[in-house]
């Protein structure tokens, strides 16, 4: 590659690490400081090596998404949410406010809702992740899935997912007990359509329905 | 998000170490406000500390109390019998707050220590002493509709957004806190500071300490309490106003009180001097007008959030009646 186009950045982030490691250790400071972020800068100045090289550093992380286990190399700036789309193209799982006011990121770590896009990837160290991608049984859509359908629980979808993950969670935590409940315990999951009456009677049949 | 290294810790004394020798580290815990401020840019830290392997994620009861772990997530104590049981107001305030993802994913300790939702302290385009020391209040004369009417300082408005702590300063808690020096316990209610001078600091935590666990003592509240939360919408807001209230009530006499307010200053407000007022009074909606007047005393407003000092007491008023069964 590099005889080839002797200009252009290395391909992979491995290697842009590798280099930049390999770069910062053997130069002066003053080098270093036009190139790395303010740590690198500090950390140099006070020879923390171990630091200064740690900034770049990738971390190895074991995860089981939708029963299949995965193990990746993974900067500990990346969030679950970032992984699960852009490592694993599982983009089921949708990136709204990216802030934890929206729930359309909602995926299930070890059975709980959580918003992945607060969660940093490392943090999930040996956790099973479920997705969206995860709830149908091959092609048996799971009854929240069809229960969602049924009533027309969205008009755009890009909640939907979010909200689906959360539905199934709900009924699982026993909180879907009256319309009032559901609507308390669905309000991390934002829909700017409005398709909230819908998505409640989605929510009410599943529970009566006793699936889970 | 700025990049960072990442450390695990296995031990308590080890993460205090690993934090004390850094000074611009962080603990990570729960994540859902650091994240959120790291991706802002308005916290930049160069490590962060994994704290979520410690062992601090029990709930039990210990003699004269209850022990939470600081590890242990809204949900878990919110969830959790013995507190459902013995504390019901402290579920309330947390069920009160955040959403259902975001409780499951927050813990005790991170709750405590959640900075505060001040749009000028989130917006780095903006003066904001909290932020960034001496740079200038942009509340003061800014749009201050959130902002406190209890114990501010020219300095900084802002007040605390938990509901959690709401209901730990009512319900007479205390904090576990473990550092280099050794640990130390200490009151809920001194965990907490006004802003002052220093409005950058929101609590009383030294460098390098960790929260490991909140206690509560045997409480007599578990019939005549409310969590009264006043929002922009019915649910998954901020406070605009809070009340916390605890009765012990016998032949409809009020044996003790305990009251505290949200969304009204830079720490939870506790109301000592209501309470010290509505001790053995009778329980009814004319004692309770007067309580929330002797609740507001000291309060001052600013130009956008001058109907907190109708609607605070109307919220005391309201917590009150309901806890104590009183109807309208």
């Amino acid at each position: 590659m590099a005889s080839k186009k002797p200009c252009t950045a290395p391909d992979t982030e491995n290697n842009l690490a590798e280099t930049r490691r390999d770069f910062l250790k053997q130069s002066s400071l003053l080098t270093a400081i036009a190139l790395t972020p303010a740590a690198v800068i500090k950390a140099a100045g006070a020879h923390w090596d171990e630091k200064f090289a740690g900034v770049f550093e990738k971390i190895s992380l074991h995860l089981e998404v939708n029963g299949v286990k995965h193990n990746f190399q993974v900067e500990p700036r990346v969030t679950l949410l970032d992984l699960l789309r852009e490592e694993l193209h599982l983009t089921g799982t949708k990136k709204g406010c990216d802030r934890g006011q929206c729930g359309a990121c909602t995926v299930h770590v070890n059975g709980t809702r959580i918003n992945s896009c607060l969660s940093l990837a490392v943090t999930n160290e040996g956790k099973k992740i479920t997705t969206i991608e995860g709830l149908a049984d091959g092609k048996t859509l799971h009854p929240m899935q069809e229960a969602f359908i049924k009533h027309d629980g969205f008009q755009c979808g890009y909640c939907t997912s979010g909200q689906i993950m959360s539905a199934v969670a709900l009924v699982k935590e026993g909180h879907a007990n009256s319309e009032t409940e559901i609507r308390e315990f669905m309000s991390g999951n934002i829909c700017r359509c409005g398709a909230y009456p819908n998505i409640v009677n989605a929510i009410k049949e599943v529970k009566e329905g006793g699936h889970s | 998000m700025n990049q960072f290294q990442y450390v695990r810790a296995t031990e308590t004394s080890g993460a205090v170490k690993s934090l004390a020798k850094d000074p611009a580290a962080h603990f990570l815990a729960g994540g859902t406000n650091l994240i959120d401020l790291m991706k802002m840019g308005i916290v930049v830290p160069e490590r962060l500390v994994d704290i979520n392997q410690l062992p601090l994620k029990k709930i039990e009861n210990i003699p004269g109390g209850l022990r939470i772990g600081a590890l242990a997530t809204n949900t878990e104590v919110a969830e959790h019998p013995l507190v459902k049981k013995n504390f019901p107001l402290l579920a309330l305030a947390i069920n009160a707050g955040a959403s259902p993802q975001l409780r499951n994913m927050a813990t005790v300790g991170g709750n405590m220590m959640q900075r505060t939702r001040c749009p000028y302290f989130f917006d780095t385009m903006m003066p904001c002493n909290k932020r960034k020391p001496g740079s200038g209040c942009g509340a003061l004369e800014g749009y201050n509709r959130m902002h406190a009417i209890f114990g501010a300082s020219d300095n900084c408005i802002a007040v605390n957004p938990s509901d959690m702590n709401v209901a730990l300063t009512a319900l007479d808690a205390s904090v576990h806190i473990t550092g280099t020096k050794g640990a130390r316990k200490i009151k809920f209610a001194d965990f907490h500071r006004l802003p002052g001078d220093n409005p950058e600091l929101d609590n009383t935590l030294q460098k390098g300490e960790l929260i490991t666990a909140v206690e509560l003592p045997s409480s007599p509240f578990t019939k005549n309490i409310e969590y009264l939360k006043v929002r922009d919408r019915t649910s998954f807001a901020f406070a605009l106003v809070s009340a916390a209230v605890a009765l012990h009530i016998e032949n409809n006499i009020i044996i003790h009180a305990s009251v505290a307010m949200g969304g009204v200053s830079h720490k939870p407000w506790r109301l000592k001097t209501t309470e010290t007022f509505l001790k053995g009074k009778t329980a009814n909606e004319t004692v309770f007008k007067q309580a929330a007047a002797i609740a507001m005393e000291g309060a001052k407003a600013y130009e956008h959030n001058k109907f907190k000092l109708k609607l605070a007491p109307n919220t005391l008023i309201q917590a009150l009646k309901t806890a104590a069964g009183v109807s309208s």
